[in-house]
């Protein structure tokens, strides 16, 4: 079977598959969790059993349940952050890259000055300022982490930009926009596109710590960070409620590793390389 | 060590290297070396001269591998030792020298030190030795001030110095056997002419083998007692050099020899009423920071003439270029296109303008999108100068690929997929696409191998019949201009120091600049080489 063309290798259909169940999860948590996201159900760190299969957690909810609710908050939260974030971050590295001196001195100085302050400081602040709805939080996150995106669409673009059909793009007339839509962005997806499965783990790690100092996702929401910090306790009383949601996380960050594996081997395929080079 | 004079020191046998992909890359060559001979390796790229001239250092590139035959030197078959074994072959015993000298070495280390890694690593010699060995070397060949030039790094070393110096690092274990891959391609033609009678001074003088590998015929001829001609990974025809130069036996051979004599005569005339010229520039003045790449130049190309600028690489021949179309903003002077002054840079010129000037690049592989389908690439300038519909855009596509000899159907193909010939037909299209009247091209066949350069040279004067349009043509080629162009300019420095119809500038009295440019193009003669450093002194 093929994808866009090409034909997945074995570990990619592993990650699809994980990424793919974790989706579907996510959209029918509803349909699929048997107890709600919120309720108390049962005791504290409850053993697994066949009412609660994963057993409870820190006050008693149902441990499976918070998963599943937890994916679609999650994953959810992490990908549309992780999506407004390159959408922000390459456009402005490309622009910079492209657009000469005066702007690439603007914006890169800017993105240093964002980058001199810590980001879970710099986070901390804003969220405070603003308080913590689930949409300042993406767009806070959003707009921090585009600052690292940012860094590596200029790069890139940069080596791109003297490439001599860029140069006959210019000398065509062509507009900015069209030379890093059209000229630019292609040549420079393979390494944006490895970046976006790593900055995707990072942004949903960071909004579990974010979380944990109770300015991320906000109770009764459940999510996999909050979720393992909750229940982090459990593990000095060799209860495993902890690990279910790590888990969760070291699964979906293998699947979109693995997939991202797989898109980047089919863009490093030699095409037309000659023996004699 | 005997150093007997008609012992054979490299035999292959029935070599035969393949791709991991099943692809046969040579097949069935086999040549004997003895001490003190040359053999020219000659053939377009693909040929698999480099691939032989691995083989017979019993190396591989990456996918590929040797897959029969045999490799003997001093009758050991080298390719039933270990790994081991053959590493001390390497370097001691045969030698390699690259094309391109600058990527061969690294620039963070002095070159002494990469020159006497060699011997030292391999147990050969102290390190004194060592370096006194390479003084010798460098003062061999002829390095200015030998004693501190291996304290210099790459960068405070001039191409052609480089590819002494590599030829020193060659040398540095003393051994029989030198595999020459194209030394002085990457050079001038001035420079050229020093490091190949210096090489082969080099080779009598130590009485070593060489395989000599090159593209041009002329070259070999100089150094090579015979040659080996290849085509697609086989032997076409072997023969000593004056055979093969005189009275070559096969067709593939004689169409080699045919194409590289075209090269020498004075093909066209100066067109003797000249249209108004449609791009000038009238002394313009390129720098970058406080370099002057181009100072006070003055020149014009009018519609259905070609111009030619030569000079050689650092004479600002295509600062010229990027000039007159603006990329580099001139500080003096001013450019015209039909008589109108242009603004200096590109930003402020209009859309009409930039469709009258078109610029063909050197390197095809770089001035084409790789992830763009050939479609898109000659479509782009025909919808946007001339607002075209998209079916439109598809037939005027269908129809440029034809005018430059393109199957229609390579449109929906990416670039990546074609050979450096049809790439740079495809640069020409997309150039077309303008419908310009003016087309800059910068160096565009010297990237291609002979015959293919010669079939877009073709092209470009049959599209210049056809549609009237002017050439500002760069190259560092003589053999190109005496071909092609009408009227020629050489620079030299940044400076236009001769400008005029072609057949003026070739002929006497010369610019002494002019004249050393011209004797310095190797001629199809096995004894062109001494005669030109004889009569030099």
């Amino acid at each position: 079977m093929k994808l866009f063309g090409y034909k997945p290798t074995s570990t990619a259909w592993l990650g699809l598959a994980i990424i793919t169940v974790f989706i579907l999860v996510a959209v029918f948590a509803d349909v699929i969790a048997p107890y709600s996201e919120s309720e108390s159900v049962g005791q504290t760190w409850d053993d697994p059993s066949w009412d609660f299969l994963l057993g409870t957690d820190n006050i008693g909810r149902d441990m499976l349940s918070r998963l599943i609710f937890g994916a679609r908050m999650t994953i959810g939260v992490a990908l549309v952050t992780t999506v407004l974030s390159f959408l922000i971050g390459t456009t402005t590295g490309f622009l910079a890259a492209v657009g000469g001196t005066v702007i690439d001195q603007i914006l890169s100085r800017i993105v240093d000055v964002m980058l001199s302050i810590p980001l879970l400081i710099f986070a901390l602040i804003i969220l405070s300022v603003f308080g913590s709805s689930i949409m300042t939080l993406i767009l806070t996150l959003a707009v921090l982490d585009s600052t690292r995106v940012f860094r590596l669409a200029r790069a890139v673009a940069t080596n791109l930009v003297v490439m001599e059909y860029v140069e006959a793009a210019r000398l065509r007339g062509e507009g900015l926009w069209w030379i890093m839509r059209r000229e630019i962005l292609p040549n420079a997806l393979p390494p944006m596109i490895s970046e976006f499965g790593l900055r995707f783990c990072f942004n949903f790690l960071f909004v579990a710590s974010l979380s944990f100092l109770g300015l991320g996702i906000q109770p009764p929401y459940a999510d996999w960070g909050g979720m393992v910090r909750d229940n982090g306790k459990a593990i000095s009383f060799g209860l495993p409620a902890p690990l279910w949601p790590a888990l969760a996380i070291a699964m979906m960050t293998v699947g979109v590793n693995l997939v991202v594996d797989w898109i980047l081997s089919i863009n490093s395929r030699p095409s037309g390389a000659s023996a004699e080079m | 060590m005997t150093r007997d004079l008609n012992e054979t020191i490299l035999k292959l046998t029935d070599l035969r290297v393949e791709a991991l992909s099943g692809a046969v890359l040579v097949d069935n060559v086999s040549l004997e070396l003895k001490r003190g001979e040359v053999m020219g390796l000659i053939g377009e790229s693909g040929a698999g001269k480099s691939t032989i001239g691995l083989a017979s250092m019993v190396y591989a590139r990456a996918g590929c591998r040797i897959t029969g035959g045999k490799v003997e030197i001093q009758g050991e078959d080298v390719r039933t030792l270990d790994a081991e074994g053959r590493r001390e072959r390497r370097g001691q015993r045969i030698a390699y020298i690259a094309q391109s000298a600058a990527a061969s070495f690294n620039p963070a280390h002095r070159l002494m030190d990469q020159v006497t890694e060699m011997p030292i690593s391999h147990g050969l010699m102290t390190q004194a030795e060592a370096q006194a060995w390479a003084l010798e070397l460098f003062r061999a060949l002829d390095l200015p001030n030998p004693d501190t030039f291996g304290d210099r790094y790459t960068h405070q070393v001039s191409g052609g110095q480089l590819q002494r110096a590599m030829a020193a690092m060659a040398m540095s274990c003393r051994p029989d056997i030198l595999v020459l891959d194209e030394p002085t391609t990457a050079l001038d033609v001035t420079t050229q002419i020093e490091v190949l009678a210096l090489l082969k001074k080099l080779i009598r003088d130590y009485n070593m083998a060489a395989l000599y590998i090159s593209h041009d015929l002329a070259v070999v001829a100089q150094v090579a007692d015979r040659v080996m001609v290849l085509r697609h990974g086989k032997m076409v025809e072997v023969g000593e050099t004056g055979q093969i130069l005189l009275e070559p036996h096969m067709d593939y051979t004689k169409a080699l020899v045919a194409e590289r004599k075209a090269a020498d005569k004075l093909a066209m005339a100066a067109i003797t009423t000249r249209e108004k010229p449609v791009l000038e520039g009238l002394d313009v003045t390129g720098i970058y920071g406080t370099f002057k790449a181009v100072k006070h130049v003055s020149i014009a190309v009018a519609r259905g003439e070609t111009v030619a600028v030569v000079g050689e690489s650092g004479s600002g021949k295509s600062s010229l270029a990027r000039l007159l179309v603006g990329l580099l903003p001139c500080v003096t002077g001013e450019v015209k296109l039909h008589g109108e002054v242009l603004p200096p840079s590109l930003k402020n010129r209009n859309r009409d303008t930039l469709r009258k000037v078109q610029l063909i690049y050197q390197q095809p592989d770089v001035a084409l999108n790789p992830r763009q389908t050939i479609g898109e690439i000659i479509g782009r300038p025909v919808e946007f100068y001339f607002n075209r519909s998209p079916a439109e855009v598809k037939a005027r596509v269908a129809e440029l690929l034809r005018l430059v000899g393109l199957p229609e159907d390579y449109a929906g193909r990416l670039s990546t997929a074609l050979s450096g010939g049809q790439k740079q037909r495809i640069c020409i299209a997309r150039a077309l696409a303008a419908e310009p009247d003016i087309i800059i091209c910068d160096e565009p066949t010297s990237a291609l191998d002979q015959l293919v350069a010669d079939e877009i040279l073709k092209l470009l004067k049959q599209l210049q019949d056809t549609l009237g349009v002017g050439y500002l043509f760069i190259t560092h080629d003589l053999g190109i201009v005496r071909r092609i162009a009408h009227r020629t300019a050489v620079m030299l420095q940044g400076e236009i120091i001769a400008q005029g119809p072609t057949a003026d500038i070739f002929a006497p009295p010369f610019h002494p600049y002019t004249e050393k440019l011209l004797s310095s193009v190797p001629e199809m003669r096995t004894d062109w080489l001494d005669e030109v450093l004889a009569k030099r002194g």
